[in-house]
């Protein structure tokens, strides 16, 4: 596996090879540095590595952070993430670019969704609601109906889905291709729609 | 905005199209595909609207077809759109004209804006 952290910058289209129009969404991934390396047979107990993806100030930086990115002869940076089961050995201060990917992969990108609010059945878990505005419902008709039965279980059941906060959740988007690569920008151009809003950070995996 | 922009610069490249906007009577060249055919076919009417901006901009031309009326809507920057020809210039007064949708005959007619060249 090779990973990338990157930055959701925005949405548009491309043509594919037979004409067709393709919605994609172009990501800015890397250059990321490696902060640290964990091993198994070290402190922490497992393989992994940590990258660091985006300059922030040193003013905005306390001085335990600013320690572990001097390890790595690296700026301060904004992103920090893990990665388990880097295929390609890499040592702290390496910089991995857009180049660990190539036109045609299929990556996997986890990001945090939109926030929602607080959203009823219908949207939240796509109940169909009553169905009907006529036969006596005059004001029910996105609601959940019967939450349990009167003589069993004479309770809601545990896990009842319900309104509630909606989004936010941390979502992976599997099997996506990658359209283009542009080195000289660090830009991905990937096809279809990956989780969060614009400027917000998402994982790449390939 | 700038990738993005640069994405659509670098990745897309469409036929140069001449200038027209709503109001005016173009001809589409557009080209399809059937299996491994290929033929051009023609849609000739008026342009109600010119929607988008950048590469994903879109235009919509509308004709009446045997008394029906039909409206496609091409993207500018497709591979597909062979050529377009302005046949005559518009002179209307909105962007969108989407009313021709609701008037037939004499009251759908566009009058046609005279160029004068002077020396």
């Amino acid at each position: 596996m090779s990973g990338l952290i990157g930055k959701k910058i925005g949405m548009t289209s491309i043509y594919g090879d037979n004409g067709k129009m393709i919605a994609c969404t172009v990501v800015e991934a890397g250059p990321c540095v490696v902060t640290q390396v964990k091993t198994k047979d070290g402190k922490a107990g497992y393989d992994a590595i940590q990258l660091a993806f985006d300059d922030k100030k040193e003013k905005h930086t306390i001085k335990s952070e600013k320690g572990h990115f001097d390890k790595a002869k690296t700026a301060p940076k904004r992103k920090l993430a893990e990665f388990k089961n880097f295929a390609n050995e890499k040592s702290i201060g390496d910089v991995i670019t857009v180049t660990e990917f190539e036109e045609g992969d299929f990556i996997d990108v986890i990001g945090t969704s939109k926030g929602k609010g607080f959203q009823g059945v219908v949207k939240r878990h796509g109940f169909a609601g009553v169905g009907g505005q006529t036969h006596g419902q005059h004001n029910r008709q996105r609601h959940p109906g019967s939450l349990g039965a009167s003589s069993w279980p004479s309770r809601v059941m545990k896990g009842m889905r319900m309104a509630g906060r909606m989004g936010g959740d941390t979502v992976k988007a599997i099997n996506l291709k990658v359209l283009k690569i542009v080195p000289e920008q660090n830009l991905l151009v990937i096809s279809g729609n990956i989780p969060g809003h614009k400027g917000s950070y998402v994982l790449i995996e390939k | 905005m700038d990738a993005v922009k640069y994405v659509q610069d670098t990745f897309v490249k469409g036929t140069e199209l001449p200038q027209f906007k709503a109001g005016d009577t173009v001809s589409v060249d557009y080209k399809i595909v059937e299996g491994n055919k290929e033929r051009i076919q023609t849609f000739q009417g008026v342009v109600l609207q010119r929607k988008g901006s950048g590469s994903t901009a879109t235009f919509t031309v509308r004709k009446i077809s045997n008394g029906v009326g039909v409206e496609r809507i091409f993207p500018i920057s497709s591979p597909f759109v062979v050529s377009v020809e302005v046949l005559k210039t518009g002179k209307v007064r909105r962007a969108r004209l989407f009313y021709l949708r609701n008037v037939s005959g004499k009251a759908a007619r566009i009058k046609e804006k005279m160029m004068v060249t002077t020396e």
